[in-house]
């Protein structure tokens, strides 16, 4: 099959999804009585309107959705359903704000770099007890990682009332992260930090990682079907199975610990508004693959710099991309089944069956690659 | 009053939405679905509570809830059990969706200001002399209509699952689907029948949370109801009777606020709020190996298969 042909297939059902996503978005616009143009045409320029627009709202809020988003794929490849990046990922910002907040400015760009291992770290150590429990006492880990996610909202609301309060302890938020340990912008007059880079080349990282190790690969197969992995391959399932929890954990914190030294500078409680479920979208919209999640997590990072520009410019409530992005995932759930009717169509189409990717059967997503 | 008279009476209140919720999502459970989306469907209830309660009265409103929760569920089990979709990833959206859905609609409704609408609610139906009681009089016999339904449903439910033909029918489809099916039951009709009976007491959980306890809507309300009442169904070990004990456990957890308060401990009320949550965890490490989940509980059944 040509490669075109082949690209092209593999994108069909992403672009339906989103195109699906924005018909349901435009009808509830149009039935909650806005005008669909304006808020549409709002929505894009609020992506897209100009190159600062792109750096400083699209760029900026995919980068925490592509750590998150990266998070979760690796933990659902691994056959771990974590739906506690958001917890994770505010562990991150926590212990990165506080590492930043306590050491010296004169740490400079060495500071910069401990704040963001210790935020990786607090991840890693939040999706341990998650991990920990679903190992030691058969806790589902959907569950635990909900639970989860929610203790560290609270966590976060007693650390900036109380240790992490800013000195005039008047606002339920940190003190601001001083300027020698925030990350560099690195495009001039936009709000893009060097966060942006660190995310991407995280992907690239976990992609070689995957593809290309001993370890990606026994991960792999441990999420495709742990049995066989056990038996046939030799593999310690639940020492990987419990590696991947941690390393998505850290992955997700090290994304909350870049948030506070690249866009936000201090701690407060709505740090993330959901991208540790949006990230679920990001993950599956990418079909789990660490270079496509950087895609996805554009497209998704756009969606939410659109939605702000809506919110300001024609008043329609935020809560509308929540449910866009609800719709992505039900669509490409659905889609699954739609894809194995349409094996029939296609084959007369393409001659011969293409794969057909099993969204959360990580097996049939690792022959796509 | 007494202090602990009040306490009783503020973790039966609290404990009543997850009864309603964790029972819903027992009998689906059962049946082999998990539905995380329990969340969304709970605050689908609590809007439509609202809506309908303005018009009808809060009786009528809190049936409209319970239909508001069926209908939500629908979307769920279509994706799920009839595409044949992932459980957890499914049950993960429809929360996203129902939050999202709600606020949106609510600001439409009712304004963007959010301002604090109030809905008219049931009062407390006190049953003669038992209401009188000493301490537990409040907490059990002078309670709204919600609580009473919750704690008829704890035998009844029991009764459905463990002495009918249909609850045998549930039980053995969460356990075996393919054993079920050759002995001529549809697993898809009865997962479905499962998924939305969840959906319904969802529904009916978040009406009660408007109707009976709050009396207006905020976005986000059920709170991480959705997401403890499967907490209790696990740890009521997949039984009616379990849940309706796990339920009051968590209903004393969230109460113990209010019994701090009037102690005048000085505690930051975070701890208050995490508190459930932290005992869920707790509680279900502590349960280990004491309790089975059904075999089939998230498998997909029946998507390759016409039954």
């Amino acid at each position: 099959m040509p490669p075109l042909a082949r690209t092209l297939r593999l994108m069909f059902v992403p672009i339906l999804a989103i195109s699906l996503s924005l018909i349901a978005l435009s009808a509830l616009l149009a039935v909650s009585g806005y005008s669909v143009t304006a808020a549409l045409a709002a929505l894009w320029h609020g992506a897209f309107g100009s190159w600062s627009v792109i750096a400083s709202g699209t760029l900026v809020r995919a980068t925490p959705l592509l750590f998150a988003g990266l998070a979760v794929a690796v933990a659902f490849r691994a056959g771990i359903l974590n739906i506690g990046a958001e917890g994770q990922l505010l562990a991150g910002a926590a212990a990165a704000t506080a590492v930043s907040v306590t050491i010296s400015p004169a740490f400079g760009i060495v500071g910069s770099c401990i704040a963001l291992m210790a935020g990786a770290a607090a991840g890693g150590m939040w999706a341990g007890i998650a991990a920990g429990l679903r190992q030691q006492f058969g806790v589902l880990e959907v569950i635990s990682t909900i639970m989860l996610n929610v203790i560290m909202l609270h966590l976060t609301g007693l650390l900036v009332r109380g240790p992490l309060q800013e000195s005039t302890a008047t606002f339920p938020q940190s003190a601001l992260i001083d300027q020698a340990l925030r990350l560099p912008r690195i495009f001039p007059g936009t709000r893009l930090h060097a966060g942006v880079v660190l995310a991407v080349l995280s992907a690239l990282l976990l992609a070689w990682f995957l593809r290309s190790t001993a370890r990606g690969f026994r991960l792999r197969m441990t999420g495709a079907n742990p049995r066989a992995a056990a038996s046939a391959g030799g593999i310690d399932v639940a020492r990987v199975a419990t590696s991947a929890f941690i390393a998505s954990g850290a992955i997700a914190g090290l994304g909350g610990a870049v948030e506070v030294t690249g866009v936000t500078y201090a701690l407060y409680e709505n740090l993330s508004p959901g991208y540790g479920y949006t990230a679920i979208a990001v993950a599956l919209l990418a079909r789990l693959n660490p270079m496509a999640a950087i895609g996805s997590a554009f497209v998704f990072g756009a969606l939410e710099a659109g939605a702000a520009a809506m919110q300001r410019e024609a008043q329609v409530p935020a809560g509308m991309v929540g449910v866009a992005e609800a719709c992505v995932i039900l669509v490409l759930l659905a889609s699954e089944w739609i894809g194995t009717r349409a094996r029939g169509w296609s084959t007369l189409l393409w001659g011969g069956a293409p794969p057909q990717p099993n969204l959360s059967d990580p097996a049939a997503i690792g022959e796509l690659e | 009053m007494n202090t602990l008279a009040d306490f009783l009476d503020a973790s039966v209140r609290s404990a009543t939405p997850l009864l309603l919720a964790a029972l819903g999502e027992t009998v689906s459970e059962r049946s082999g679905v998990i539905n995380v989306g329990l969340e969304g469907t709970i605050i689908v209830g609590c809007l439509a509570g609202l809506a309908a309660a303005t018009f009808v009265g809060p009786t009528a409103a809190l049936a409209t809830a319970g239909i508001a929760g069926l209908m939500f569920a629908i979307i769920f089990t279509i994706i799920t059990i009839w595409l044949g979709a992932d459980q957890i990833i499914a049950g993960t959206a429809i929360t996203m969706l129902g939050l999202g859905l709600t606020g949106t609609l609510y600001r439409v409704l009712y304004g963007d200001s959010g301002a604090a609408l109030t809905a008219p609610t049931l009062a407390p139906i006190g049953i003669p002399l038992l209401q009188d009681l000493p301490l537990i009089g409040s907490a059990l016999f002078h309670q709204p209509l919600p609580t009473y339904l919750a704690v008829a449903m704890v035998p009844s439910v029991w009764w459905w699952l463990n002495r009918t033909h249909s609850g045998l029918a549930i039980r053995a489809t969460g356990e075996n689907p393919a054993a079920a099916r050759s002995s001529g039951v549809s697993p898809r009709r009865v997962q479905t029948i499962g998924s939305l009976f969840g959906g319904l007491c969802g529904g009916l959980a978040g009406g009660t949370l408007v109707l009976a306890q709050v009396g207006t809507f905020a976005e986000g309300m059920s709170a991480g109801r959705g997401f403890i009442a499967i907490a209790i169904v696990a740890l009521g070990r997949w039984s009616p009777v379990g849940a309706a004990i796990a339920a009051l456990f968590f209903g004393m957890a969230s109460a113990l606020q209010f019994l701090f308060q009037s102690l005048d401990l000085k505690l930051p009320y975070q701890i208050f709020l995490a508190l459930p949550y932290m005992l869920t965890l707790v509680a279900l490490a502590l349960a280990k190996g004491r309790y089975r989940a059904p075999a089939a509980l998230g498998a997909r059944v029946g998507a390759v298969d016409i039954t």
